[in-house]
């Protein structure tokens, strides 16, 4: 699509005649027709359900179709607090998403253990397991920050390459679509992270 | 409701052999409690339902307490020969309570809508695989809750229908409730680390550079 030049396409357009390349159809169909699956795990759950009930309605977005099953679900929005019991369950649902898959990590708990981080029991992020495309922070986020959310990972998709070097994950023979599921051990997860994944940052003080 | 020590008197002539103590509660409550040996405690239990005066058909609560090995301070009047002559002096003993556990329910009963009374039950110690005998036969709603004192504290009950883990995991060997449990160490990114959390976070960081001058600069006048 960069071949063409804008100014032409514009003026294209206004004579009717509309240019588009392969790569925008595709991900103009994609990004507008996004399903998630259907499952919450905690409190933000509900604003999830909230989110895409009349008021503040997803399906503006495309995004309203909920599916109950993984094989037909290309988001997971992993709406509240992990646990270490609920863990596993969750990187099994991923592997079994077909991809292109993707997925929003909804409120404090799903990002970092939230409000329990210094709890036992609870995972302190999800992204220990599996990659995370967006971040939504908030106790639990507001329906627009999930819109926003929403909106953002749009924007992600309608960015895809579908060629070349930087071409998407999902068009990428190389690139794991499937992550180890932790198994349940004596003390904790086993692994803890997995650290192909997640790497924490570096912190100076 | 009869006071605590008339019925005390009454589970003893009705459960021979039961021995039962009143615990005394210093707190502002002064919710007082019976601890009952585990011998007799299902024989006491079902007195405690079953008696038509009683009928505790109801049992609400059950939760477990973890007592570490403690050492109490008090004063004594002993008589003791001081300088020749025998007097009243106090003294201050030492008493070692060794530790144990503790499963507490609180009962009331529907039927006359009367209540709380609390029983308690204790193990010898708080060793793997302690034992108390489990109230599941007698009240069902004790079921769930017995599981979840057996997961989290490690008490064994005897005599539960269905004795498993309810909130951790089968493959799980700690018991988290307990006072000297150490939870697993994941504390290699935390931004904002504070008292205890930051003693922890600090074995993950790597040591500080070495300063490279720059210190000096901001430390001139």
């Amino acid at each position: 699509m960069s071949d063409i030049d804008e100014g032409l396409r514009a003026e294209l357009q206004r004579q009717g005649i509309w240019v588009t390349s392969m790569q925008e159809l595709y991900n103009w169909g994609r990004k507008n027709s996004i399903w998630p699956l259907q499952f919450g795990l905690a409190c933000c759950a509900i604003e999830m359900i909230a989110t895409a009930a009349s008021r503040y309605d997803i399906a503006r977005f495309g995004g309203e179709i909920f599916r109950p099953s993984p094989r037909q679900a290309d988001l997971m929005i992993v709406a509240g607090t992990v646990t270490k019991k609920m863990a596993p369950q969750i990187v099994r649902l991923y592997n079994q998403m077909p991809d292109p898959k993707y997925v929003i990590s909804m409120g404090a708990c799903a990002i970092s253990g939230g409000p329990f981080k210094q709890g036992y029991n609870v995972l302190k992020g999800i992204d220990r397991y599996i990659p995370v495309d967006v971040y939504i922070p908030g106790c639990p986020p507001r329906p627009e920050a999930l819109l926003h959310a929403f909106m953002e990972l749009q924007r992600k998709i309608d960015e895809q390459k579908l060629t070349g070097a930087g071409k998407a994950a999902h068009l990428d023979r190389t690139h794991p679509s499937e992550f180890p599921v932790p198994a349940f051990g004596a003390h904790d997860l086993e692994p803890a992270a997995n650290s192909a994944v997640f790497q924490p940052p570096e912190i100076q003080r | 409701m009869q006071s605590l020590e008339q019925i005390k008197t009454r589970i003893e002539s009705a459960v021979p052999g039961a021995k039962i103590d009143i615990v005394p509660n210093a707190s502002p409550s002064q919710q007082l409690s019976f601890k009952i040996d585990n011998e007799h405690a299902r024989e006491v239990a079902k007195f405690l339902r079953d008696d038509s005066a009683l009928r505790f058909d109801f049992c609400s609560n059950v939760t477990g307490v973890d007592w570490l090995d403690r050492t109490v301070t008090k004063k004594v009047k002993v008589r003791k020969v001081v300088e020749g002559e025998e007097k009243e002096v106090e003294e201050t003993q030492q008493e070692k309570i060794p530790g144990y556990l503790e499963a507490v329910y609180h009962l009331y009963s529907i039927e006359h809508k009367h209540g709380p009374i609390i029983i308690r039950m204790r193990t010898a110690d708080r060793g793997e695989g302690v034992r108390a005998p489990s109230v599941t036969p007698i009240w069902r709603s004790a079921e769930f809750q017995e599981r979840e004192i057996f997961d989290l504290y490690g008490i064994r009950f005897e005599g539960h229908p269905d004795l498993r883990r309810i909130l951790m995991w089968d493959e799980f060997k700690d018991y988290p409730m307990r006072k000297d449990y150490r939870e697993p160490d994941d504390y290699e990114y935390e931004p904002t680390p504070h008292d205890d959390v930051l003693e922890k976070a600090k074995q993950h960081y790597a040591p500080r550079p070495q300063l490279d001058g720059a210190e000096n600069i901001t430390a001139q006048p």
